[in-house]
This record gives structure tokens, sequence and C-alpha cells, in this order.
């Protein structure tokens, strides 16, 4: 082979790497951040030693999660230091730093990744945590993910849930996929492929199940999917619609919405299926239960004073009362872990728009600007919300912190992403 | 797909006559059904095919009132409008005499708004059409109202034109 031939392969050969890598860039999600939030703790993240053996950066992960969720100020180290380096505390003073994170990285004979890391207090010049974590190498994400949460839950008292996952439907063309992805939108899994759609997708409390409807069968059918197994199981297939499920905190319930009596209304039925009992009684619609954190309540939609609004009734039915009263059209409602706010949408001047409602003060705050919100999801520690919103009539995926002032949005490069929800804290 | 049930009809009309024409030997010579010819003195051409036809009376894909399977709505509207009595009616006697037939009938609605109170509004479609056909006296057995919400538009568009067409109840053949 001649020099110029090598060369020109070389060429061909570098260029298919970007292709493929181009190409693997679309089943990926991109996160844009906008806005920070109106307290940003200043920290720094030291590399961590040795971390380019592990096949991700560690280091880069926990400044992209606390970057991310606008609480913190990054501050670059330069070098690496692991968790024994000594520790200039008035050099980091002096550099604004209140805070400073070093570890390391080192791969074990099985194959596997330690991380160790420690978190210090720059002020008090005290040591504020530490820990390490084994794990395979394809898991080294996880365990960056988890020491940004330890990171985020010293520093500002709230855990962080960083290393929780999501869940939400793509479409391109006639393919649409369940996928699952890390918080970051990093680590896409199909949990389910399809020719047909699929909406209302919810996790179990474990975050090893996933309830959806799909139309693979003319209808919507309500399925549960063992994630973990990769089996699914049709728990609602009644004569009509079977649709928006919902579980019980416990999981050993689901509250659905089925057509049996010809108007959609709410039932429960056991997440394994059987066990129907109708909850919700109207002429009308009542549709998109949520139970309450603690179990007790449901809150659902119902159109019974005309247009849709948001009503909660007990979680073993009866009588309902009526909780949003501005604007003609409100709907997904979705209640904050702690059991305080109200998430939906409400249509005002013609646009889909998310609002929070604070339920003990009747307070509504506005947090999207886009002509159409959906499917809003609390985060675990309820500081943040995903929703699907819309640009050029591309569907993408948006969170906002529930002061609105955090909003990042996550993207594909192709076709479209709707239904997020997001999966519970995992041990 | 939709003429394959047809075709088994057809099939089974066919083994049936066969079937009641052996019983009835007795006292009468069964009857030859003849093609209408016209007589000739010349002799019979014993290799000749003349294609017959068994009269089926399942006219689903062929009758054209029948061809109409879709009832349009307004924005926000759940009633089945008088210029589409006809489609219902015609739906209604076909499902009346055919009684081992059965219908699912798609809701759909526009884009707007939430997938699942969407489902719920598709729902209302598919019942208004599904009770209009009870009053033709079409078995509950008979049919299935469905929805798709706006999960499965038939015109992608995000105008008013496009949105006309999706505010539509489908009736399905199984």
């Amino acid at each position: 082979m001649n020099k110029a031939m090598t060369r020109r392969l070389t060429r061909l050969f570098a260029l298919l790497c970007l292709a493929t890598a181009s190409m693997l860039a679309h089943a990926q999600l991109h996160i844009t951040t906008e806005g920070v939030g109106a307290t940003q703790i200043p920290i720094a993240i030291a590399g961590f030693a040795d971390e380019n053996l592990a096949p991700q950066q560690v280091s880069a992960i926990i400044k992209a999660d606390l970057d991310r969720s606008g609480f913190f100020k990054i501050i670059d180290t330069g070098n690496s230091m692991s968790e024994t380096s000594s520790i200039n505390y008035n050099d980091w003073k002096a550099r604004g730093a209140f805070a400073l994170a070093v570890g390391s990285v080192q791969q074990l004979a099985d194959g596997q990744f330690v991380v160790r890391y420690r978190l210090f207090d720059i002020g008090k010049g005290v040591q504020l945590s530490g820990f390490a974590l084994t794990d395979k190498a394809e898991r080294t994400r996880l365990s960056a993910h988890k020491i940004a949460d330890d990171i985020y839950l010293k520093l500002t008292g709230v855990p962080g849930d960083f290393s929780t996952r999501i869940s939400y439907v793509t479409r391109v063309g006639k393919q649409y996929k369940l996928q699952v992805a890390d918080s970051d939108g990093e680590g896409v899994v199909d949990a389910l492929r399809s020719n047909e759609p699929i909406i209302s997708p919810s996790w179990s409390p474990d975050g090893t199940h996933v309830a959806y409807v799909s139309f693979e069968n003319r209808k919507p059918v309500v399925y549960v999917q063992d994630l973990v197994h990769g089996v699914k199981t049709e728990v609602a297939n009644y004569k009509g619609n079977n649709s928006a499920p919902a579980w019980s905190p416990d999981g050993s319930k689901l509250a659905i919405a089925l057509t049996l009596s010809g108007n959609t209304q709410i039932y429960s039925i056991n997440a394994t299926g059987g066990g129907l009992q109708r909850l919700s009684n109207s002429s009308g619609i009542d549709t998109e239960p949520r139970y309450s954190p603690d179990g007790q309540t449901i809150y659902f939609t119902s159109d019974r004073s005309g247009g849709p609004q948001i009503y909660k009734m007990s979680a073993g039915g009866g009588s309902a009362q009526r909780v949003t009263f501005k604007g003609d059209y409100n709907i997904s409602p979705r209640i904050s872990p702690d059991g305080k706010t109200l998430a939906y949408i409400s249509r005002r001047d013609g646009q889909f728009q998310l609002f929070v409602l604070d339920l003990a003060t009747s307070q509504e705050l506005r947090l999207s600007n886009a002509s159409m919100a959906e499917a809003p999801s609390f985060s675990p520690n309820g500081r943040y919300i995903m929703y699907a919103t819309d640009s050029g009539h591309r569907n993408n995926l948006a969170v906002v912190s529930i002061d609105g002032s955090v909003k990042h949005q996550l993207t594909t490069q192709l076709g479209d992403i709707r239904e997020p929800t997001w999966g519970p804290f995992m041990k | 797909m939709r003429q394959l049930p047809a075709l088994a009809l057809v099939v089974a009309s066919a083994v049936l006559f066969a079937g009641c024409s052996s019983t009835k030997l007795e006292d009468k010579p069964a009857v030859v059904e003849k093609p209408v010819a016209t007589e000739t003195a010349k002799p019979v051409d014993n290799h000749a095919v003349v294609p017959m036809d068994t009269g089926s009376k399942d006219d689903l894909n062929t009758n054209p009132a029948l061809a109409n399977r879709s009832v349009y709505f307004d924005f926000d509207a759940y009633v089945v409008k008088d210029e589409f009595a006809p489609v219902v009616t015609a739906h209604g006697k076909y499902l009346s005499a055919h009684k081992e037939r059965k219908v699912i009938i798609q809701g759909n609605t526009d884009e707007r708004g939430g997938s699942e109170y969407n489902l719920a509004l598709g729902q209302k479609r598919a019942e208004a059409v599904r009770k209009s056909l009870s009053v033709t006296g079409v078995a509950d057995t008979q049919m299935e109202a469905v929805s798709l919400g706006k999960e499965k538009p038939k015109a992608a568009g995000h105008d008013e034109a496009a949105w006309a067409q999706n505010r539509r109840a489908d009736i399905v053949y199984n």
C-alpha cells in the first residue's frame, strides 16, 4: 500500500467515525440551559485522580449536574485532586469557593470501578461528606450522579435527584419508542418499540415498572411493563377505552380511566390486574387520576362544570371538590412530593401553559412561556417540573424549577419527544 | 384486509347451500340452475365452462351507501350532524341485517389540548355514533366505541382545515 492510499484510507476512516458519531448523537438528548437560580453556591470541583481510566469522566458529570441545577457556580480548579490530597483552605477561600469536592477513580481486578469522593466546607475548614462507590464500568455515570446528589443535599439541604431516571415517548416517522434515560438525558435505553402510539407512561413507586397506554390493539389498553425483566402485562383491557394509569404510593393499585359506562370515569384496579372498583360518578368526563403522596386523595380532571377543571376526591371514591377556578380549561393535575403544590396545564389566551398552584394559599404561578405545554411531571425532590413543549411543531422536553428561575430543554435531532415522566428515588 | 371476511362468508355460504341441496332430494328433483342461454341446434361443447355466481348478499364493500364510514364533527361538538344521518342509517341497516358483523367505532380529535383529555373527548364522538347506530337497531354486542384522541391524526397539518379532518369518528369493520 502506498502512502497516498494510506492517507486516503485514513481520511475515509475519519469521515466514517464522524458519521457514526453524528448518528449516535441523534439517539441522544441534548440539553440547553437558560437562567440560573437567585442564589448560587460557589463550589470548586477538582478533576478526580485517575478518572481517565473510567469510560466516563466523573468530575465532568458532577459539574454538569450541579451547573444545570441552577444552585451552583462552578469554580475551575486546574489540576486534579484525590481524596487524600492536602487542602489549603485559605487558598480556596481566596478563590471564592465555599466548598470543594475532590476524589479518585480506581479500577479493580474484576473490572469494576471504585469512585472515592470527599466534600469540604472551605469557610469552616472541615470535611462535610465523603464515601466510596463500587460499580460496573458502564455505571460510572451513576456513581458520578450519586456524588452530585450528595453535594446537592449537603449544600442546599434538599436531596439531589441527578441519579434518578426519566421516561418519555419518542416518535420518528411511524416508529414510537418508550425510552428510559438518566435525568440528564444520557444513557438512553429503549423500553418498548411500537408502530402504534404509546401515551401516559407512569413509574411504579420503586422504579422497576412503568405503566402506560398502548394503541397496538386499535384501541387504548393499559399495560404494566417490568423494566428489569422485560415483561409486559395487559392490566386493563375492558370494553371501550383504558387509559391514564396512576400508581398508588404503595405500588399495590392503579387508578385508571375506563369507559364502561359510555363516558370516561375513574376506576381502580390491582397493579397486577383485576379487582375493578369504580371511584368517580359523573355523567361527563372524569379522567387523569393522580394519588396524593399520602395515598388518601385522588386529584383528577372533570368537565362536570362545563369545561375541564381539576377536582379532588377521597382515594376510595365519593363526592368531589373543585380545586381550580381560574381559566376555562385546566387539565393534567400532578401533586408535588410534599403534597403542597399542584402542577397543571391551563389554557390562557388560546395557549396551553404550565402552572403551579399553592394548595394552601391558592396562589398560582405560570412557569412556561410557549404555545404548548403538556404532561407535567415533578422531579422526585419536588424542585423541578419536566413537561413536553413545542418549537416549530417539533415536540421537546423542558425542565423548569418550581420558582421559574431555572430552565433547560432536552431535544433530539430527529422526531418528537412527548409524555415525559420523572422516575422515583431508587435504592 | 377488509375483503378477507367477505370472501370467507362467500365460501361459507357455498358450503351451506351444498349441504341443503343434498337433504331435499326425496320427492322433487333438485332444481338445476341454468345460465340463460340461447337454444341452438349445435351440439354441446363438452369443454365449455360457463361462469356462475353464488349471488352473495354481503354488499359491505360493493354498496356505495356503505363506502362512507366517517362522521365529522364541529369544534368542541359531540353530536352527529344531520348531514351524517345517511351514513349512520346505511351502516345501521347493514349491521342489523348482518348480526355476525362487528364494528369498532374510533373517535378522534384535533391536536389541541392534552392527550388524555382528548382521548375522553374522542370517546364522546365515538359514543355519539354508537348511540345513533343503536337507535337503528344494531345490537350492543356488535359495537365497541373507543377513542384514539389526538394520537392518530388523518390530516397532518396544524390549521383549521387539518383540524376539521381530525374531528371525526370512523366506523371500522372487524
